[in-house]
């Protein structure tokens, strides 16, 4: 590699504002327990307000601090970044070992300008270096920001990028999803998250709910009716909190959503109002791409696309976009993939031999069978218990169904193609040259049935996805294609020469 | 390491079984691991049965005492008979489990890195484990309860190979 100047660089501080934002990030922080301690202070009593003094004190002393101890370099083999002043850490990552780059600005990071970067990096699973996969810093000018993102992604367009080439958008916003957002659970949790943290700092901060007038009035009110018209209302509104805060949750998290192909080959997802996020994925580092359906968001025939790439935390991240219309899911991915949607996610499947529906069969009859035993015991005291548990019974026939219905793999001309799942359906193109492994399972019930599950191991995403019941051949077949020359030494058919060999030796 | 290629009764899986057992002291090994388990569960039915003294304690007891036993004396020997490993220069390839039996394969060339422990009762017994692990977080291959002697040349000639294949194994 030809290296030019830049490349070797000098320590660098993060951006002085944020010796500003910083402790104004923590002070907010500690907004609720400030406001607990003034408030429950007594009047004339000022050792109250010289704790909270005190304690903004030491919250700005330390943002100072760390501005003052944190430095980071990035030099041609490693990034390194020195952190701490009591407890000093020094982490060196191998520039070739980073995998993803992110970029997040919180509302306060934009008014001053700057943004977070965090930079993934592949290490040995459960080596216990699992602490040092990450890299944050927190937080430097929006423009030095971009500027890592390009260094750290791409190493050889440092000293190359002939000039700026456009980046290619492969998919931006289209508000007609906000219809998706109530439908994904998600949603719901983080409704869910939502309020109770803004009823908790209600409550921290002195103020019950329950004593403001119109709310007292109504749960008053609400008390006096009959028991079915007080849940009925309750879960009436319940939904209601949750569609307008779901539908509000997804406005601002895809605010601005696009998706593009950077000069260099990564991807781009950019979104978010308040809080802006961006996520760069690396080509090298793409090893294929998800599409989940959640049970709610299939019925509303939208599905959500994900990528499979190495060093994002714990797969959990990687959306490509936003819950969106199946085609459109399918069409992303695939242009992620730089693919055909026939060739990856959209690939005609294989079905899954009988004994798999068999399985799903019992798997959910079995257990919905057990329930509806349950009610009948318990009907004598609870009348009608075990005539609606019988509703169980055709639900869980249905689920099978499905299930089974969904199950599915194939081999196309570069990926490994599989579905699973019902209530949650993933679909799932990883790359042939992406499984790194193979784990095959059967339990006695499977030997029985004449099934086995294979698992594709993988470095990326959840590190391993699952073909379902298939039959042993196939399985072994699947694998053997997939991660050709691996299998040969252990097929079956030497082994039985060799132990007919291994026999005569004996008898000899 | 042990010579005998002797045909297990033939899995479903169209692989034959990797060549080489564990070390019999496993056996052993797992007997204890079990019967430390049966007491974890006897001990407290023993307790209720002296205290409360009713059928049902009684049989609980003895439930627990049979189905305890039956474990101790039969499943160590089983998983004896089917745990197996095997390692060529291209891959390690291991099979273990008696209720859900789990082959695993992984290729050399993705192997990140060789891990040997060994448990208090594995140092009594001088055995160790063998703890193979890839970029995956669900692609380790584990070989448990081989000779410890064994064990650390494995790892050795295992570590070797590894830094001999170049890339980052992802």
């Amino acid at each position: 590699m030809t290296d030019t100047a830049p490349l070797n660089e000098a320590w660098r501080r993060l951006d002085p504002r944020m010796l500003v934002v910083g402790p104004v990030k923590n002070l907010m922080q500690l907004l609720p327990f400030l406001l607990v301690v003034l408030l429950t202070g007594r009047s004339g009593n000022l050792t109250q307000v010289w704790f909270a003094v005190g304690g903004a004190a030491v919250v700005v002393l330390a943002g100072v601090l760390r501005w003052r101890t944190t430095r980071y370099r990035i030099t041609d083999e490693r990034v390194e970044l020195h952190t701490g002043w009591l407890r000093r850490e020094r982490r060196s990552v191998p520039r070739d070992r980073i995998r993803t780059v992110d970029l997040n600005a919180s509302l306060l990071h934009r008014i001053f300008g700057l943004s977070v970067v965090q930079v993934g990096s592949a290490t040995g699973a459960s080596s216990g270096l699992d602490r040092s996969a990450r890299m944050d810093l927190d937080a430097v000018t929006t423009a030095e920001a971009e500027r890592l993102r390009r260094v750290l992604l791409d190493r050889a367009s440092v000293a190359a990028t002939p000039s700026e080439q456009p980046s290619v958008e492969i998919a931006r916003l289209d508000w007609a999803w906000l219809r998706f957002a109530p439908l994904t659970f998600s949603a719901l949790a983080g409704v869910g998250a939502l309020g109770g943290a803004v009823f908790n700092l209600l409550v921290e901060a002195g103020v019950d709910p329950r004593d403001v007038g119109v709310v007292a009035d109504a749960a008053r009110s609400v008390a006096m009716a009959p028991l079915w018209v007080g849940i009925g209302l309750a879960g009436a509104a319940l939904l209601v909190v949750a569609v307008v805060g779901a539908v509000v949750l997804f406005a601002e998290r895809w605010y601005g959503y696009r998706l593009t192909r950077e000069p260099d080959g990564s991807l781009r997802v950019r979104h978010g109002l308040l809080t802006k996020r961006s996520l760069s994925v690396s080509h090298e580092r793409l090893r294929g791409a998800e599409i989940t359906e959640p049970l709610l968001l299939r019925a509303g025939r939208g599905a959500q696309a994900r990528a499979l790439s190495t060093g994002l935390r714990d797969g959990g991240s990687g959306a490509l976009a936003p819950p969106a219309p199946r085609a459109e899911t399918h069409r992303v991915a695939a242009a992620a993939l730089r693919a055909d949607p026939a060739e990856v996610t959209r690939a005609p499947l294989r079905r899954h031999p009988r004994a798999a529906f068999r399985r799903r069969l019992t798997r959910a009859v079995l257990p919905a069978a057990a329930l509806v035993a349950g009610a009948w015991l318990v009907d004598p005291w609870w009348a009608g218990a075990g005539v609606t548990s019988l509703v169980l019974l055709p639900a869980a026939v249905w689920l099978a169904v499905d299930r089974y219905r969904g199950l599915g793999h194939a081999l196309t001309a570069r990926h490994l193609v599989t579905r699973i799942g019902g209530l949650r359906r993933s679909t799932v193109a990883l790359q042939r040259e992406g499984v790194i492994g193979w784990t095959f399972r059967q339990s006695i019930f499977q030997r029985r049935a004449g099934v086995v599950t294979a698992e594709a191991v993988t470095a990326a995403g959840r590190g391993g996805y699952l073909v379902l019941d298939v039959a042993p051949d196939d399985a072994v077949a699947l694998a053997d294609a997939v991660t050709r020359d691996l299998f040969a030494p252990f097929r079956s058919a030497p082994m039985r020469t060799s132990t007919v060999m291994t026999l005569q030796n004996t008898k000899k | 390491m042990h010579p005998d290629v002797v045909a297990a009764p033939l899995p479903e899986l169209p692989l034959r079984p990797p060549a080489h057992r564990v070390h019999p002291r496993a056996v052993t090994w797992w007997r204890i691991r079990a019967a430390a388990g049966l007491l974890v569960l006897a001990v407290p039915a023993l307790a209720l049965f002296l205290v409360i003294g009713t059928t049902w304690t009684v049989a609980l007891l003895v439930a627990i005492v049979v189905v305890g036993a039956a474990y101790v004396a039969a499943v160590p020997p089983w998983l004896y008979r089917i745990s197996r490993w095997e390692i060529t220069d291209r891959a390690v390839y291991t099979l273990h489990g008696w209720l859900v039996r789990e082959w695993r394969i992984a290729p050399i060339s993705r192997v990140q890195t060789v891990d040997t422990a060994r448990g208090p009762l594995q140092q009594l017994l001088g055995l160790a484990d063998v703890t193979v692990t890839t970029a995956s977080a669900r692609g380790a291959v584990r070989i448990r309860g081989l000779a410890a002697d064994d064990a650390a040349e494995l790892a050795r000639v295992l570590t070797e190979t590894t830094h001999a294949t170049s890339g980052d194994a992802t």
